[in-house]
């Protein structure tokens, strides 16, 4: 008894596109996570490229259903990381032992700070914020690096002109499939998307 | 609309003849007890956790609360601001003690947020399901409390217009922080810990907010959370990425929040101060802190789940798991109170022997008593399940547990800076009213933030509760008609 009463499955296919409106691509909603899994395998292998899964939360298993490769961002934060650990420790060393005179734009002076006898390179002291600091750039590379990644910020994306879209941030589960997908024919695709069982098919506009 | 199917043995075993959950906090071997009580489907948590925000009043519980807050907020500013214009004076201290109520609440607060910290990254690695519930609300206390935190410091330094000398920034005077110093760690390690909770924080309510835009009838509301939610469209390739980030920061910030109360306690511990110079401060500060944030989590979530209609959210499994950690983490501090004495005596030192001996029967013996009978004998009573499970009952512990663990700084701080080396410099301390109204204040610092990000923000991290529901897993109750069979499952 699937009858959805705040948005009526009703496609937009058959309708006119309106002048100058370019296709952005098919919207499929589905119920469960399960279904949406069995139908991502489907489309994975059917060997459409430019298609994704839209859900309210992350779905365990949709990564290996839809053939997604490993991310490289624990590389580049580690990398991150790394030139924090060196950054304190240059900070410290020319900040707090040697009067090194450097030229970076204009002539810089360290500043040799001698206080209670302590020698001037005292590494085990200057452990601390080198471990602060690798951390804190780790942390703030990782969070840029993901939503750069992920293309975000991007406050405007064609999916969010479909109102059946709004509920992929509460409790349904989508699969949209672009045009500019090299496979992509507009009515193949929707037929193949209906033989997945979904609730309902969207054209949505670029 | 059909009801998703249910794992039958889950649904039964946890309730009576009505399919309606009564008791989630009986373990039965072999079954996972629910998080989430009387909703099956995921529109149903959704709105639970959106209503408060889509709300057009609050509850009145939270109108009073908000000017209580607020008024105590402006005897923070007005305690504040006297103490700008006249200098630390104002304070109580003296020589020798010239720390007090200021460092007292600031290792107090900096504590307050390490259980946010722990709910939010050390059980995520250790897979604890539950923390999904209280995550959310739990890191913005973390944050809160570290503000309040970062205030004590910033004023302490007397002349604040001085305060950026904290900072390694060129300047005309060629000076640059001493780095040998745990003070100097003391702001590495707290202002990274501010912001690495922050970033926690935020990336982990992206998707929440865009639940919220999605929902929103205004303008307003549509494009603050648009603009805040960054145009999250829940893509599983951007999922894929930020459940890696989400890892990496979880990853991160577990040394992170377990260097930070370290740090703070080398400021005690790398002094050569009979009561401060001990080995034993690095975890026992830590176990201290999370003991106090926990204590702080249930206070703030006994009420906020009454106010806001969240009880089947953060469910009494909830509450009792964390009080499980009180009851640990008192151990752990009763542990490490009695260490000291022993280690004080095993040392032969006879200032530290006198030091402990003090502590516990000298002037400052009313606030000795205070700490153990609030942080070590007390917290034994969760020991039983029955007050374990009773609301009443563990919202009045939480407060003991914060006055202790309050004084248990207190009575580091000030007993053994009264009472040094010399009897000739001994001095005792005794507040002023501007010690006691910046105390007070901070709570309305404190409790102004929490109560505006209840009513703006999600309170309850709705991805991850969604996650970890039954109809969640794509194999079992969340399989649907065609279901996924396990034959086909691609790792």
């Amino acid at each position: 008894m699937a009858t959805i009463v705040t948005n009526p499955p009703e496609t937009k296919l058959n309708q006119p596109a309106p002048a100058g409106a370019r296709l952005f691509g098919m919207l499929a909603e589905f119920e469960t996570p399960g279904d949406l899994m069995a139908a991502a395998e489907k489309v994975r292998d059917a060997g459409y490229k430019r298609w994704d899964c839209h859900t309210p939360f992350a779905v365990h298993g949709l990564d290996g259903a839809m053939g997604i490769q490993r991310t490289w961002l624990p590389i580049f934060v580690f990398f991150a990381g790394a030139t924090g650990t060196i950054a304190a420790f240059i900070l410290q060393a020319f900040t707090n032992s040697w009067s090194l005179t450097t030229w970076a734009g204009v002539w810089v002076t360290g500043y040799p700070f001698l206080i209670s006898g302590k020698p001037a390179m005292s590494l085990p002291a200057f452990i601390p914020v080198m471990f602060e600091l690798t951390i804190l750039f780790s942390a703030l590379a990782c969070v840029k690096l993901m939503f750069l990644f992920n293309g975000l910020p991007q406050l405007y994306h064609p999916l969010f002109k479909s109102n059946r879209f709004r509920r992929a941030t509460n409790d349904r589960f989508f699969i949209s499939i672009e045009a500019r997908d090299p496979k992509f024919l507009p009515k193949k695709t929707e037929e193949f998307l209906r033989s997945l069982d979904p609730i309902a098919v969207e054209a949505v506009e670029e | 609309m059909t009801t998703l199917p249910h794992d039958s043995n889950l649904a039964n075993s946890h309730a009576n003849n009505h399919g309606v959950i009564v008791d989630n906090t009986i373990d039965r071997p072999g079954e996972r007890a629910p998080l989430v009580l009387n909703m099956d489907k995921f529109s149903q948590v959704t709105a639970t956790v959106c209503r408060v925000n889509e709300a057009e009043r609050a509850p009145t519980a939270w109108y009073v609360a908000f000017t209580l807050a607020l008024g105590l907020l402006s005897v923070l500013g007005v305690c504040i601001g006297y103490l700008i214009v006249t200098g630390v004076g104002v304070w109580g201290l003296n020589n020798p003690v010239m720390w007090a109520y200021d460092i007292t609440n600031f290792v107090f607060w900096v504590g307050i947020g390490h259980a946010g910290t722990l709910i939010s990254a050390i059980l995520f690695l250790f897979r604890q399901k539950w923390r999904t519930g209280i995550n959310r609300f739990a890191e913005a206390m973390t944050i809160f409390a570290v503000i309040c935190a970062g205030t004590f410091p910033g004023i302490h330094v007397g002349r604040v217009w001085f305060a950026y000398w904290l900072f390694p920034i060129p300047n005309q005077m060629e000076m640059w922080p001493q780095f040998r110093s745990p003070l100097l760690w003391d702001v590495f390690a707290v202002s990274t810990y501010f912001t690495v909770s922050l970033l926690f924080w935020y990336t982990g309510m992206v998707p929440d907010l865009a639940t919220l835009r999605d929902r929103a009838k205004g303008k307003l509301q549509q494009m603050g959370y648009g603009l805040f939610s960054l145009g999250w469209r829940g893509s599983n390739r951007h999922w894929h990425r930020y459940e890696r980030a989400y890892l990496l920061l979880a990853a991160l910030s577990t040394p992170l929040v377990l260097s930070v109360h370290s740090v703070v306690s080398f400021d005690f511990a790398t002094s050569q101060l009979p009561g401060w110079h001990t080995t034993i401060f690095p975890p026992y500060f830590v176990a201290g802190a999370i003991f106090s944030g926990f204590a702080m989590v249930v206070t703030l979530a006994v009420p906020a789940r009454e106010m806001f209609g969240l009880k089947d959210l953060i469910t009494l499994r909830h509450l009792d798991n964390m009080n499980k950690v009180i009851l640990v983490t008192g151990c752990m501090v009763g542990y490490a109170y009695s260490l000291e004495f022993f280690i004080a005596w095993y040392s032969g030192a006879m200032f530290e022997k006198f030091a402990f001996i003090n502590r516990a029967f000298g002037q400052y013996w009313w606030a000795y008593l205070i700490m153990v009978s609030c942080n070590v004998i007390t917290p034994q009573l969760f020991w039983s399940k029955r007050i374990r499970t009773s609301i009443p009952l563990m919202f009045a512990l939480s407060i003991v547990v914060n006055v202790g663990m309050w004084f248990e700084r207190f009575v580091i701080i000030v007993s053994s800076l009264a009472n040094d080396f010399l009897p000739s410099s001994w001095d005792l301390f005794t507040p002023t009213w501007v010690d006691i109204g910046t105390m007070l204040g901070a709570f309305g610092l404190f409790f102004t933030l929490f109560l505006l990000f209840c009513r703006y923000l999600p309170m309850i991290a709705m991805a991850e509760v969604k996650a970890v529901m039954p109809q969640a897993d794509p194999h079992g109750a969340g399989a649907g008609k065609h279901g996924h069979a396990r034959a086909h499952d691609h790792h």
